[in-house]
């Protein structure tokens, strides 16, 4: 657990960077601490690896002060990642991701063989090892920067907007790697975004910093999309926020009717749903008010693990179901 | 005015004190301790300047001043004050080197991506390990360019030393003058020329052996 207490950054000129910052960062969870620029989530993200240090306050790791572990060695067992990766451009790829396990003392063959299995972890084959980070795209070094940051299996990541110079097609396949990353390692993450959206997609725990280094509002995304502390938060996670709440509820329970209802459904010889779009009971009702909408007859088509067709969802059982939900959680 | 001296076999013997080739050896042997010298006091000086900021202010007027200075003026002061010898000699071709050495070692920290800096240190390396494993390695072409045009410099004004009555190729020069034997002057103008074009071919390989392929404007790798 990463623990801020009462922690004050003024930078020399007297900015108040970060304004009496208490978090409690959650072991094996991806807490993401988000707000405009010049928020302070940047800096105080700085604090836990020591590359800033707090005018007041302490940040602890487990209980321990950063303050009073070795600068080297605190920040060797936490994977650092950057905007722009940060690479090394004078290594190889493979050279890269070895950095800190050879800071650790590890012979530099046992090195590379290990990076050479993290690079494949991120989604990169063997081939891209020999090469330097100027001959490769932005996603491409994104991916070698978290390899790289990943390469002494440390407890815990922090990642300063880790996603945000690559365009959004690049960031989308990034998101998915990384959910599917962390769900195997169950590292403790603090990462940094100005993105609200991605904050509530990457995020277990969402943390909103407001101008002046204050803390809005801390919470797990579902929680601040339904229950915004004030204006400012309301205004920050955006309009339609009360359509991406949906993201969080399941289809499970959605009632369906029978396909016999709409009498002109095609059918493929499997039972496969043409020309519509489908879901599944474990898919979000985002998804399926999202289908119900763009499809012309105002249907959304439920199918099984196989994707074999085994029901239909109209416009108005959509509605029906959140009014009914809505009466039972007031 | 031909070219007589310089293809007469006799004047190529190796084993002839003031022949060709033991010119070009004392010739290389003041450069080699003038680019020595002049890199140990330039280069720490410039990459500390480089990478903390302070004194920028020297490095950049050290470079122009110290260009401006002329080392036949400066050699003959020193001899002045410090009597004949190798260390005068020294002295005027090692300022000759500070200039381009300190303003490149300078240019070549403040250059640096601050980004991969700060990811260096992120990482958990020590200054001096980001120092010598990320910052060097990364200011390695801008430094080395310096190095070079120090290099080509010294090597056409360590002519000087027959001035003042030590050995290298600017005996052909000042004693071929001495008794209006232009075939020697030409001489040793056209071997202190291959001489540097020579060395500075030398140094263009080291520097591609030094320097990181990564680090070229368009790396080709070997996929």
């Amino acid at each position: 657990m990463i623990t801020f207490e009462d922690v004050v950054k003024v930078y020399p000129g007297g900015s108040t960077a970060v304004d009496h910052l208490s978090l409690e960062l959650p072991t094996g969870k991806t807490t993401v601490l988000v707000g405009p620029s010049g928020c302070g989530k940047t800096t105080s993200l700085r604090m836990i690896n020591r590359m800033v240090r707090p005018t007041s306050g302490r940040v602890l790791i487990d209980g321990r002060d950063v303050a009073e572990q070795d600068e080297a060695l605190l920040r060797r067992g936490i994977g650092y990642v950057i905007q722009h990766a940060g690479l090394f451009p004078h290594r190889t790829v493979l050279d890269n991701v070895a950095t800190v396990p050879m800071l650790l003392g590890r012979t530099r063959k046992q090195a590379r063989t290990d990076a050479l299995g993290l690079l494949e972890r991120v989604g990169l084959s063997a081939e891209f090892a020999k090469r330097y980070p100027a001959q490769l795209s932005g996603g491409q070094q994104q991916r070698v920067g978290v390899a790289r940051a990943l390469a002494a299996d440390p407890p815990i990541m922090v990642m300063d907007e880790p996603f945000s110079a690559v365009d959004p097609v690049v960031r989308e396949g990034l998101h998915r790697e990384f959910l599917r990353l962390q769900k195997d390692l169950g590292k403790t993450i603090a990462m940094v975004t100005h993105d609200i959206d991605e904050a509530i997609k990457l995020g277990d725990v969402v943390a909103i910093f407001r101008q002046g280094g204050r803390l809005a509002q801390v919470g797990t995304p579902r929680e601040v999309l339904a229950n915004p502390a004030d204006d400012f938060v309301a205004e920050f996670v955006g309009r339609d926020r009360g359509l991406r709440s949906l993201s969080f509820e399941s289809a499970a329970d959605l009632p369906v009717r029978p396909l016999s209802e709409v009498g002109d459904l095609e059918l493929d010889d499997a039972g496969r749903p043409v020309g519509y779009g489908s879901f599944t009971r474990a898919d979000s009702l985002r998804l399926v008010t999202d289908l119900a909408i763009i499809s012309p007859a105002g249907i959304a088509v439920r199918v099984d693990a196989e994707g074999v067709a085994d029901g239909i969802v109209r416009h108005h059982d959509l509605v029906d179901h959140l009014a009914a939900r809505r009466r039972e959680q007031p | 005015m031909n070219l007589s001296y310089l293809f007469d076999a006799a004047h190529w013997d190796p084993t002839l004190s003031g022949g060709i080739p033991q010119l070009i050896l004392s010739h290389l042997g003041y450069v080699a301790l003038a680019l020595l010298i002049g890199t140990v006091i330039a280069l720490p000086a410039g990459l500390y300047i480089g990478h903390t900021g302070r004194g920028s202010f020297l490095a950049i007027n050290a470079g122009n001043a110290g260009r401006s200075l002329p080392t036949l003026g400066l050699l003959m002061l020193m001899v002045t004050l410090l009597g004949l010898g190798l260390t005068p000699v020294l002295i005027a071709l090692s300022v000759l080197v500070i200039p381009p050495v300190l303003t490149s070692a300078y240019a070549g920290m403040r250059s640096l991506d601050q980004r991969v800096v700060d990811a260096a240190r992120g990482m958990g390396m020590r200054p001096w390990q980001v120092l010598t494993r990320v910052e060097l390695p990364m200011a390695l072409p801008v430094l080395m360019s310096g190095f070079r045009s120090a290099a080509l410099q010294v090597v056409a004004t360590a002519t000087v030393a027959a001035a003042v009555g030590l050995s290298g190729l600017g005996r052909l020069l000042i004693d071929g003058l001495a008794v209006n034997d232009y075939s020697r002057v030409l001489a040793g103008a056209i071997v202190v020329a291959v001489l540097a074009v020579g060395l500075d071919l030398l140094l263009a390989l080291v520097q591609r052996w030094v320097v990181s392929p990564g680090l070229n404007p368009s790396p080709k790798g070997p996929s």
